[in-house]
């Protein structure tokens, strides 16, 4: 039974009505009563019950907030659906994304300097899909911009924030283990470099 | 690469220019890409790489690319210089004991490949995420879905004043001082100059900045110009178009389009009415 008097089911309800992306000031806003760390918890109960029910859909925490999803497995029928919905990410776009957010901020210079080629159309580009944002300029000649990832770029990736981004180090680990060479072993100063730098992740 | 495996790409005479086509070679995101693919096509390790060998293949590859008429970017050659001179540092004799450092002339670019090998990692794992717009959907159209179908606007007036404004500081400095001797320009005159213009390719969108500037030298002319667009667009022959983000602020330049054009296409929106 629908109660508006439970928690539960107000979180849902205001999850479900803001279409988009329900913040978690808006969420506290609406719900004094309700402990912010409780609302995880609810999420969790909410989709517990949504799978039970073969529900198509759940809650994803993304981006600073929650949002109702289709589940991966109806990605075929909804592009059936609306056709027009195509989101397509080439290789030099995901790798131009992959370095601004773990290095961000960076200036187009470092990021070509990293792949070692022209990035100005992709950049442009992931502006423009508001993926990636200009955060600001370097103090430096010239002052070039510096780029970093958006709200966008987290939500679209169903991440929380820049902290659930794999870390470099497993990935530098995962590559040992495999015994694919140790690629990434010789520059363990890099590596903690990056870390240490995206320590504290800015949104 | 051996010769044999070059031969189906070099240019048979008897076959005219541009029909030798359908080469699929690996496109390669830049020179680290191709070298980090060298690398793991000879199973060799990013630390000790066989230099001179690699830089031969490398330079195989370039000509190759020449061959199928891919241009070779700077950055190719770049790299190609790069390896010739670790090369020829390794030929060197290595006196270990006046160079303290003894760096290996390969440790740079093994930084570097090893640091983009990394993000080619990390590139595939977040693309193989379930990405919201391709394999999750919400409700609200996702924000970085391409090609959303441009939202029409209303350009408010202000925004319009806005790119007058610009669009006047880029006028040279004489031309925003007073002139005695005054063109005779009508706003008749600007409406039809900015029809012509527009009429020359109905589908034509044009940036409204360009379109004041079009060949305007004078304060005067621009304002009439100004005007000019503000009548026609109040006529409804022509349509003014801005982008939204997706929270629905206007962002980047304002267009402009002749209206029949849009009716001809039986595209959906409202033009902007200002």
């Amino acid at each position: 039974m629908s109660d508006p008097t439970s928690p539960r089911h107000a979180l849902e309800a205001i999850i479900f009505a803001a279409g988009g992306l329900a913040r978690a000031a808006e969420i506290r806003r609406a719900l004094p009563g309700l402990a912010p760390a409780r609302i995880p918890d609810l999420v969790a109960e909410i989709n517990e019950e949504l799978a039970r029910e073969g529900r198509p859909y759940e809650i994803a925490e993304v981006a600073g907030g929650f949002q109702f999803r289709t589940r991966p497995e109806y990605a075929e029928v909804i592009r059936a659906a609306q056709p027009d919905r195509k989101m397509r990410l080439s290789r030099p776009a995901l790798e131009t994304l992959a370095v601004i957010a773990y290095r961000q901020p960076l200036t187009r210079a470092e990021l070509e300097e990293m792949r070692s080629v022209d990035c100005g159309a992709v950049l442009k580009g992931l502006l423009e899909r508001s993926l990636l944002r200009i955060v600001g300029r370097r103090d430096a000649p010239g002052r070039p911009v510096l780029y970093g990832t958006s709200a966008e770029f987290l939500e679209t990736f169903g991440l929380r924030s820049l902290r659930d981004l794999p870390t470099l180090r497993e990935l530098a680990l995962a590559d040992e283990e495999e015994g694919t060479a140790s690629e990434t072993a010789q520059t363990p100063r890099e590596v903690a470099r990056a870390e240490g730098a995206n320590g504290e992740p800015r949104l | 690469m051996s010769q044999s495996e070059l031969e189906p790409w070099t240019r048979d005479e008897s076959i005219p220019e541009r029909a030798t086509c359908a080469v699929k070679l690996p496109a390669f995101e830049g020179p680290l890409d191709l070298l980090l693919h060298l690398i793991r096509q000879n199973e060799v390790d990013i630390s000790d790489i066989p230099i001179a060998s690699i830089a031969d293949q490398y330079l195989e590859y370039l000509e190759l690319m020449r061959m199928v008429d891919i241009d070779v970017a700077a950055e190719y050659l770049v790299m190609a210089a790069t390896l010739a001179y670790i090369k020829s540092r390794m030929l060197l004799p290595t006196s270990e004991d006046d160079d303290e450092e003894g760096e290996d002339p390969r440790a740079e670019l093994a930084r570097r490949l090893a640091e983009f090998a990394v993000f080619q990692e990390v590139a595939r794992e977040l693309g193989a995420r379930p990405l919201l717009g391709r394999d999750v959907f919400a409700v609200e159209p996702d924000p970085a879905g391409v090609p959303r179908k441009e939202p029409a606007l209303e350009v408010s007036l202000f925004q319009l004043l806005e790119a007058f404004r610009r669009v006047l500081e880029k006028l040279p400095v004489e031309a925003r001082h007073h002139e005695v001797t005054l063109e005779r320009v009508t706003l008749q005159d600007r409406m039809l100059a900015i029809m012509d213009r527009l009429g020359a390719d109905p589908a034509q969108v044009v940036l409204l900045e360009e379109l004041l500037a079009d060949g305007v030298r004078t304060r005067h002319l621009l304002v009439m110009t100004f005007l000019a667009l503000l009548e026609l667009a109040k006529m409804q022959a022509l349509r003014l178009f801005q982008n939204t983000t997706p929270e629905g602020r206007p962002f980047g330049p304002v267009r402009v389009r002749l209206a029949v054009a849009e009716d001809a296409r039986g595209a959906e929106g409202e033009g902007a009415h200002v």
